[in-house]
């Protein structure tokens, strides 16, 4: 059956450039494929797309979709103009977990390659915002007997809707030398402690984890997170003296003094007169700047773990939050110390679900009710590294400071046991 | 289907990357000493064993069709040694262990018309959202922007002559998927909602609407004798959060959804702690199929940068040393009363200082 091909003059500009072009990978499955399904199918979305981009308005709609025992993963999309366009008038896409810190074997994709072109339409995205492998375009039915395949060989779907979402995580440990704690591990342990919560969303609104090896923080995870874990090291940063000096002599005194000594957030580097590099570690914030300058000279310490950062989110409703610290260092080395981070996961979650209002992220809910609620809801004691300073207004009662002012100075004694 | 035909999902969740994890890199886990740059678009990381894997960074479509991901799997399979790595920014990373296979490894990439780069100092990959392909809410395109743009940022891309990188990202609602960036493409409504009241009637869980509005501009009303809402329009902010749960909230516009750009989100904590992004340009037409007037602001605000920015600032660290004024003035740009934030918490964004720039 020979299909009647839409006229795409709009899209078809968009084929032109030097950048590889999506527009040609919808037409190679339109004109190419074997499959007339899925000829159809390229052909109808084109016409869909185009119609879009003349009248700059989009058609889809959502509805409820789900696979069986799941009540997320599916993002339903249903055509507004299906009559126009019917072979992509069901058009959901599968959110699926990828591995954490994405990684692949070709293998691997030619087997989620072939098993897609049998039921969807040949497109695939790696990955969507929020970390998922976005399988683009299957019906209803198809939706149910593709996840059946690869959940067979060990996929699953995300999170969608009101629920733990799908967790990133950075290449980190599995090839930079930045990394300060086990990225994958953590990642793993804490999204996968909550299937339940992944595909079946019964919570307040979404919750994310991301974890990044270090303060650079390639994954966004502290302004994107619900709960962001950083890694980081409390001792001495390593430096490799030797390796200072090729620097000195490879790009000059100036340009390391201009572009790491002077950069340095708090002051915490000195290029002495021998071409050494003096570290004072009490200064340094780790910010990662010194490290990433010179990669071979200085390496993070030996005492690694994390940091953790609770309530990222993007601007619905009050506007865009950073998550704040509420663990500033965390160990992540015996197997309590996992647990303990998985369990703080569970309280903080709980917390929340509890506390919060219909469709209000964590960071919200403790810009409501305060950082000093969440944290005794939670737990965890306060410190000052939790702040950029101290309160400006004397606005607060404090009938308690004599009591606070105690217990600070027990776990002060206590810490130093 | 009867219940007892259907197969119970088996819920492993996040699936364990080892198996699919390079050799050397599954070896040297946890072990690597330091990386260099060797060339644009090429990592060279060495582990403390000695080992070492050379990394090729790869930009495509981003969306992909099963014969584009065939290929790039067929060039894995011949020129590296069958692993790949996704970046978040959606690039794909071939990696080799042997340096030799460098140079024949970029050729096969290019030869079959995907670009190597994107690392460092350079402008990566935009990052980018679903838009008119199959967003429920989108007010433009996603894909259809990033490739015009990336059409004309290719070089930037390919060079790394930038002063340190460059993270872009759009959004194709006022939600913004997308996320922060040092430059950032969203929609920008410009008017309230129009409501098709016929539909709100059947399809609206209306508590759930009102609770939605961030100004709550949104009341239940009786129109025509039917429920339905009204919209404050002078409350309005037009930011389009009613129309995810109430499609009769009917936000986008042909001619009234604009496109907004935002500088200086930055996501590291090299240097300074992490930024927001800000406004800079806004009521620029939403033009497909090529979007040339957001692409034009996009290229002087990176000509600017690379012109006037230190090695390693990020555009929010340059504008935080030239000062805005002199920003506005080097883009040429307008500096309006919209740029002046009355949100919550604004005050902190005013200058209480006499701290002024000539
Ligand atoms: C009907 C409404 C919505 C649709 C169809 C939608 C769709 C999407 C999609 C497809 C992604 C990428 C997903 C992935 O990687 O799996 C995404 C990511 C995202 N969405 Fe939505 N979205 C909707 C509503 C919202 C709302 C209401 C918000 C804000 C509160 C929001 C904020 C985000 C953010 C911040 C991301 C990126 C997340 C990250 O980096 O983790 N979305 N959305
Ligand atoms: S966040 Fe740090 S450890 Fe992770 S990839 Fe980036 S630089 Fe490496
Ligand atoms: S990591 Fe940052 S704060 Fe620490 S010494 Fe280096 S530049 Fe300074
Ligand atoms: S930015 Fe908005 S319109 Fe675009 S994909 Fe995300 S939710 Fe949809
Ligand atoms: S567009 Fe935004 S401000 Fe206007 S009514 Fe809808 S939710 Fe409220």
């Amino acid at each position: 059956m020979a299909i009647e091909k839409h006229d795409t003059p709009m899209l078809d500009q968009l084929e032109e450039g030097p950048w590889p072009s999506f527009i040609s990978g919808f037409k190679r499955l339109r004109d190419q494929h074997p499959n007339e399904r899925i000829n159809a199918v390229a052909n109808d979305l084109l016409g869909q797309l185009e119609h879009s981009y003349e009248t700059r308005k989009g058609y889809w709609k959502g509805g409820t979709v789900s696979v069986y025992g799941y009540g997320g993963g599916i993002i339903p999309r249903f055509s507004e103009v299906g009559d126009a366009f019917p072979a992509s008038k069901e058009f959901h896409t599968l959110r699926v977990q990828p591995p954490a810190g994405n990684h692949y074997s070709t293998k691997m994709l030619r087997q989620l390659a072939d098993d897609w072109e049998k039921y969807g339409s040949g497109l695939v995205t790696f990955h969507g915002q929020t970390g998922n492998i976005m399988f683009i375009g299957a019906d209803t039915k198809s939706t149910q007997h593709f996840f059946d395949v690869i959940n067979d060989y060990g996929w699953d779907l995300g999170g969608a809707g009101p629920c733990v979402r799908t967790a990133m995580s950075c290449v980190g440990a599995a090839r930079c030398e930045m990394s300060c704690t086990n990225e994958q591990k953590a990642h793993r342990l804490l999204v996968n402690n909550f299937t339940d919560d992944v595909h079946r969303p019964a919570l307040p609104y979404k919750f994310k984890f991301k974890v990044s090896g270090c303060p650079n923080d390639c994954q966004n995870a502290v302004e994107r997170a619900d709960m962001a874990i950083i890694g980081t090291w409390r001792d001495d940063m390593k430096v490799d003296q030797a390796e200072v000096k090729n620097y000195v002599q490879s790009k000059g005194r100036q340009y390391l003094i201009d572009n790491v000594v002077t950069r340095c957030p708090t002051n915490a580097l000195s290029l002495k007169d021998d071409d050494t590099l003096e570290v004072n570690n009490k200064d340094c914030v780790r910010c990662m700047h010194c490290l990433n300058v010179m990669p071979k000279a200085l390496h993070p310490g030996d005492d690694k773990g994390v940091t953790i950062l609770i309530g990222g989110k993007r601007t619905l409703k009050i506007g865009d939050l950073m998550g704040t610290v509420v663990v500033p260092f965390k160990k992540l080395e015996s197997e309590e110390d996992w647990e303990s981070l998985v369990e703080m996961a569970e309280e903080i979650i709980d917390f929340w679900a509890e506390n919060a209002l219909e469709h209000e992220r964590c960071g919200e809910m403790i810009e409501r009710i305060g950082l000093v609620n969440f944290l005794e809801g939670i737990g965890i004691e306060p410190e000052p590294n939790m702040v950029n300073s101290p309160r400006q207004s004397s606005y607060v009662r404090m009938d308690e400071w004599d009591d606070a002012a105690e217990a600070w100075f027990e776990r002060q004694a206590e810490a130093a046991k | 289907m009867a219940k007892q035909e259907m197969r119970e999902p088996i819920e492993t969740g996040c699936p364990d990357p080892f198996q699919y994890m390079h050799p050397v890199m599954r070896k040297n886990f946890g072990l690597w000493k330091y990386h260099e740059h060797p060339r644009p678009g090429v990592l060279r990381h060495v582990a403390y064993s000695g080992d070492e894997i050379w990394t090729v960074k790869v930009g495509t479509q981003r969306i992909l069709d099963v014969y584009t991901l065939r290929k790039l799997c067929d060039i894995g399979d011949e020129y590296a040694d069958g692993y790949v790595h996704f970046t978040l920014r959606s690039n794909i990373e071939y990696m080799v262990s042997d340096g030799s296979r460098v140079e024949p490894l970029i050729k096969a990439v290019e030869d079959a018309g995907f670009i190597v780069g994107g690392t460092q100092n350079s402008v990566t990959m935009i990052s980018h959202t679903q838009g008119w392909l199959h967003c429920d809410i989108p007010g433009t395109d996603a894909s259809g922007v990033v490739k015009s743009m990336m059409d004309e940022l290719i070089d930037e891309f390919k060079e790394a002559n930038m002063p340190n990188r460059v993270h872009i990202t759009t959004s194709c609602c006022q939600i913004n998927c997308g996320g922060q960036g040092d430059i950032a493409i969203n929609v920008q409504h410009t008017k309230p909602p129009k409501i098709n009241h016929d539909l709100v009637a059947n399809v609206c869980e209306r508590p759930s609407v009102v609770a939605r509005c961030p100004v709550a501009a949104i009341r239940p009303a009786l129109v025509n004798g039917k429920p339905s809402l009204e919209v404050d329009e002078k409350k309005c902010i037009c930011c389009g959060a009613c129309y995810p749960p109430c499609p009769p909230m009917q936000i986008n516009d042909a001619e009234h959804s604009k496109l907004a750009i935002w500088v200086g989100g930055n996501h590291s904590n090299a240097r300074g702690k992490p930024t927001f992004q800000k406004l800079v340009a806004a009521g620029i037409p939403n033009n497909p199929p090529r979007w040339p007037e957001a692409t034009a602001i996009v290229k002087r605000i990176l000509q600017a940068y690379k012109e006037g920015a230190r090695d390693w600032e990020r555009i929010n660290e340059w504008i935080e040393r030239i000062g805005w004024p002199r920003f506005f003035e080097q883009v040429e740009l307008p500096f309006t009363k919209y740029h002046i934030d009355n949100w919550r918490g604004a005050r902190a964004s005013l200058n209480a200082s006499a701290h002024i720039r000539f």
